[in-house]
């Protein structure tokens, strides 16, 4: 129980996926100018992140060790993610149109989203089990939200502020998530007494 | 379009880190010394240039709405190679670069060139996109890991440069320099070719 509550601290405050890792960073710039899509899209992560770090885990476990093809980790999980990423969009499709009309551009997005590979190979070094796995997996998606929302946040007021015509765009966006990263370092240390 | 031009342009009027911004996320995390910079500069441009030249010979057999998959499957091939030899001949910058060499899987600049330019290019115009592509992107990763390296230990390449008197701003080297100094430069960058279109 300690270290699933270690994990899940881990990965959305102090280890934050975007903030300190450098994981996701496309979406993160590209999609946070509304509140509302930054909130569609950190839904649709968390989703997709959960199911492919579930995913790749069992195939990692029963598939690539017993036949000792380990190396073709890389080319095995992205051509999963894809596959995942589209298969979730048929049934959603099928299932529920409101969800599909919520989270419809956002699914094909991810497949080239650094941060579910990204998560998957982490649950692999790391060495978790099924359920660290899990965790892990949302907890990653959840630190995502947080951060994609914070910048929108911050971003919708910016519109107000007079921003140098150089620096309007990425590189204000660049400079806000500087200060972000400066304040979620601040939980460095959080399990250390 | 000769073979020089394709290559020129991924240097300066389209590079990829600054005037497309893309493929950011390796950027900034391994950019904390040089040699990570080199490194993974090179690493990108093998399977840039490996990719491209497999993408642009089959461009004429992979049917139109497979293509995508196709490009992966070729991309992850490249990666896998670079990855097994950088484990093998150089285990320090393979475990330093960690998770970010898989990841050249998904970075966006080399499924953008094979979508935008290898399948539709020849595979002597398309190496040329490659190279420049790569040196662009290798050296935008050395002009910020050099920055940051230098303000952040003091250092460049490990050698100190600066007097021991500096006291280095450690800032640089963690997350949040990472992002101050790419906003900076792109701030500097857009400036900069705005002044000189007048």
């Amino acid at each position: 129980m300690e270290k699933l509550l270690v994990i899940i601290f881990g990965v959305i405050l102090i280890n934050n996926f975007v903030l300190a890792r450098f994981l996701g960073l496309c979406p993160f710039l590209g999609v946070s100018r509304e509140f509302k899509s930054s909130l569609s899209m950190g839904a649709a992560v968390i989703f997709v992140m959960t199911l492919a770090s579930t995913c790749t885990w069992f195939i990692h476990r029963y598939l690539l060790i017993p036949y000792r093809v380990e190396f073709l980790q890389t080319i095995v999980f992205i051509l999963v993610i894809a596959a995942l990423v589209q298969f979730v969009e048929m049934v959603i499709q099928r299932v529920s149109p409101l969800l599909q009309k919520a989270l419809g551009i956002y699914l094909p997005l991810i497949t080239t989203n650094c941060a579910v590979l990204g998560v998957c190979l982490l649950n692999i070094k790391e060495d978790y089990s099924l359920l660290e796995t899990i965790v892990h997996g949302a907890g990653a998606g959840v630190g995502f939200t947080i951060a994609i929302l914070i910048m929108s946040g911050i971003r919708e007021r910016l519109v107000l502020g007079r921003v140098p015509s150089s620096m309007q765009g990425f590189p204000i966006s660049f400079i806000i998530a500087c200060v972000m990263a400066l304040s979620f370092f601040g939980f460095q240390g959080f399990f250390t007494r | 379009m000769g073979f020089l031009n394709e290559f020129v342009k991924g240097i300066w009027r389209e590079n990829p880190t600054f005037r497309i911004v893309l493929g950011i996320c390796p950027t900034l995390a391994i950019s904390t010394t040089v040699i990570n910079g080199v490194g993974m500069g090179l690493a990108a441009t093998f399977v840039l240039l490996g990719s491209n030249i497999i993408i642009s010979l089959i461009r004429n057999v992979i049917p139109d709405k497979i293509r995508i998959p196709a490009f992966i499957v070729v991309i992850s091939t490249f990666v896998t190679i670079v990855d097994l030899f950088m484990a093998a001949y150089a285990p320090d910058l393979h475990k330093a670069l960690g998770i970010f060499i898989p990841l050249i899987v998904v970075n966006c600049i080399i499924l953008g060139r094979a979508e935008a330019f290898a399948s539709k290019s020849s595979v002597w115009i398309s190496m040329a996109d490659a190279l420049g592509m790569g040196a662009g992107f290798a050296l935008a990763l050395t002009l910020i890991s050099a920055i940051r390296e230098l303000l952040g230990s003091g250092t460049l390449l490990g050698v100190h440069i600066l007097p021991a008197t500096y006291s280095p701003a450690v800032i640089m080297v963690l997350p949040p320099g990472a992002f101050l100094t790419i906003g900076v430069l792109l701030g500097l960058f857009n400036y900069l070719s705005r002044r000189r279109a007048g």
